[in-house]
């Protein structure tokens, strides 16, 4: 059974034939797509290292069939920087050491990005740790994680008001 | 995973059509995938119900209440504004269940209808008489938080593991359903079945059926004020009740006309005890038997393995839901779930 799916991935289309329908997103992004900077930590939904944006959403990509996601738009860790100009989200876990090994990072930081999108935490530490709780990180770098998004939140909407950041 | 035909129906007479025994629906995978993966769920064919439209959307009906989409997710129903504001428990509870990726996933139906967390459950070599019938229950004697004080019996111990499910059966929730026969509807009280000898029987739900929407009543609205759910767990966030509460008052003239009360984590359903909730009638909110209410609703629980310790906490559980429930639905809501570090006073307050 071949299924054929287009998307938008990271700002391009792309028209891919899966073979198998049991491909998950991330399977498919780190397997046959060459993009690993999504990583696999439980494959269960249980860690968060998976996070992409599925049509502007944050999503679990190890709990997602790659064969429903015709049509949809996916971002990666790979499609936030701008060129060379990295991402405010990005900016922020660097200067705030918001990472230790770095294998959770790249779900941190695109769940961020969905939080931040979704408005409703502020750059309140209270409500970003409750809103980041979907992202397991084993270093524990939860401090400079937590400082990292109120950072970006508040570059982010600075840089929305129009004042430079 | 075993390998499975994948379908994607355009309506719903359609996906009514294409299952078939060994089929299962689609809606966000969060459950459904997960089991697949462990070898839990075996299914032949996959049906991907998001491309049925009827299945979408919120909307008030004729009579006042409220008709929720099965395909509604978890985030959209907690962060639609007007929904908080009618119903802030059940936001409250959607908000304190899994992660905010999760909760963009998942579906209301998949909510009502996901499988249990038992540790035995999900272990294929384990004996368990929910996933495969005659085999045995390895939770009595095991070491699992998620089993019962209520309602279990020799064949199974296990609980419903959903948040969202005990406000809901507290309001009187409608679940709609479509099926070869046409449609029905069952009381979401009515929709988890006790294990009894057929713990493999989860829900009223026929085989081949299909959830379509969950409905509110009008009334349900008058509790807003007061209302509140509670979630006790291992850890601040992103895990399981061990016991949680929702808790609902209707103040009239300074007294409670109206109350209801009902239990998660400790039965395979909600336990809502209507005779706890009327002994609260009459008495004004910071002076009315919330010891006695929560003692009434355990009424008979007792441990079905090392788990008498439930018992207290679930009775606890419920008085403060009931505190909190007096005290107000707080300005900002949903409020945020426990957390060691946050302000136990402010719009943070929980538990
Ligand atoms: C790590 C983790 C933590 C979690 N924590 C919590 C928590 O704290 N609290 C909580 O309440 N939940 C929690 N959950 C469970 C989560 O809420 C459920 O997985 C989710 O609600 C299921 O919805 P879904 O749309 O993804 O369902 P799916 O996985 O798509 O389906 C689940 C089941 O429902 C059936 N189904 C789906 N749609 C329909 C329909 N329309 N009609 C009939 N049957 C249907 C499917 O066939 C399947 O059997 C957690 C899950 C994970 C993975
Ligand atoms: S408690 Fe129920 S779900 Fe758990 S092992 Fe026993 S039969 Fe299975
Ligand atoms: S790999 Fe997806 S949540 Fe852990
Ligand atoms: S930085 Fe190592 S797991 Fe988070």
């Amino acid at each position: 059974m071949s299924l054929s799916i287009s998307l938008t991935l990271n700002g391009v289309v792309r028209d891919i034939v899966l073979d198998d329908p049991r491909v998950t997103l991330l399977d498919l992004l780190r397997e046959r797509l060459a993009l690993p900077g999504t990583k696999k930590g439980c494959d269960r939904g249980q860690c968060g290292a998976c996070t992409v944006l599925l049509n502007g959403k944050r999503m679990n990509a190890c709990l997602t069939l790659a064969a429903t996601l015709d049509g949809a738009t996916v971002t990666t860790i790979e499609g936030l920087a701008d060129g060379d100009a990295l991402h405010p989200v990005q900016t922020a876990f660097l200067e705030n050491d918001g990472f230790q090994c770095g294998y959770c990072t790249p779900g941190q930081i695109m769940s961020a990005v969905g939080l931040i999108a979704e408005g409703r935490a502020g750059d309140d530490p209270e409500r970003i740790r409750e809103g980041m709780s979907g992202n397991i990180c084993r270093c524990a770098a939860y401090h400079g994680i937590t400082r990292a998004v109120q950072e970006a939140t508040r570059r982010m909407a600075a840089a929305e008001r129009g004042d430079a950041a | 995973m075993k390998r499975f035909d994948f379908v994607q129906p355009a309506s719903v007479a359609e996906a009514l059509q294409v299952w078939h025994p060994g089929a299962v629906w689609l809606g966000g995978g969060t459950n459904l995938l997960d089991l697949m993966k462990g070898g839990v769920m075996l299914p032949d064919t996959v049906i991907d119900i998001n491309r049925l439209a009827d299945l979408r959307g919120i909307t008030t009906l004729d009579d006042g209440s409220l008709r929720i989409g099965a395909l509604v997710s978890n985030a959209e129903l907690a962060d639609d504004t007007g929904f908080a504001h009618d119903f802030p428990m059940v936001a409250e509870a959607l908000l304190s269940g899994a992660s905010g990726q999760l909760r963009n996933a998942a579906t209301v139906a998949g909510n009502l209808m996901q499988r249990t967390r038992c540790a035995y459950f999900q272990d294929t070599t384990a004996a368990c008489n929910r996933r495969e019938p005659g085999t045995g229950c390895d939770a009595r004697g095991g070491v699992d938080s998620h089993t019962a004080v209520l309602g279990f019996g020799d064949a199974c111990i296990t609980t419903h593991p959903s948040d969202f499910c005990v406000p809901l059966a507290a309001l009187d929730a409608v679940v709609e359903v479509q099926g070869p026969d046409g449609a029905r509807e069952v009381a979401l009280r009515d929709f988890h079945l006790l294990p009894g000898e057929t713990p493999e029987r989860e829900t009223a739900l026929q085989p081949g059926e299909i959830i379509v929407a969950l409905r509110l009543p009008a009334d349900a609205k008058g509790f807003a004020a007061h209302a509140r759910y509670l979630k006790v767990r291992d850890r601040t966030s992103y895990a399981f009740a061990t016991t949680s509460a929702a808790a609902a008052l209707r103040v009239e003239g300074g007294v409670i006309a109206e109350a209801r009360l009902s239990l998660g984590a400790i039965a395979a359903k909600p336990w809502r005890v209507t005779e706890a909730e009327a002994l609260l009638v009459g008495h004004a909110p910071d002076a009315a038997p919330f010891d006695q209410a929560a003692a009434r609703a355990l009424d008979g629980a007792v441990p079905s393995n090392d788990n008498g310790w439930k018992i207290a906490l679930a009775r606890r559980t419920a008085i403060r839901a009931l505190e909190l429930a007096a005290a107000g639905t707080p300005e900002r809501m949903p409020a945020l779930p426990a957390s060691p570090f946050a302000d136990q006073n402010g719009d943070h307050a929980h538990v």
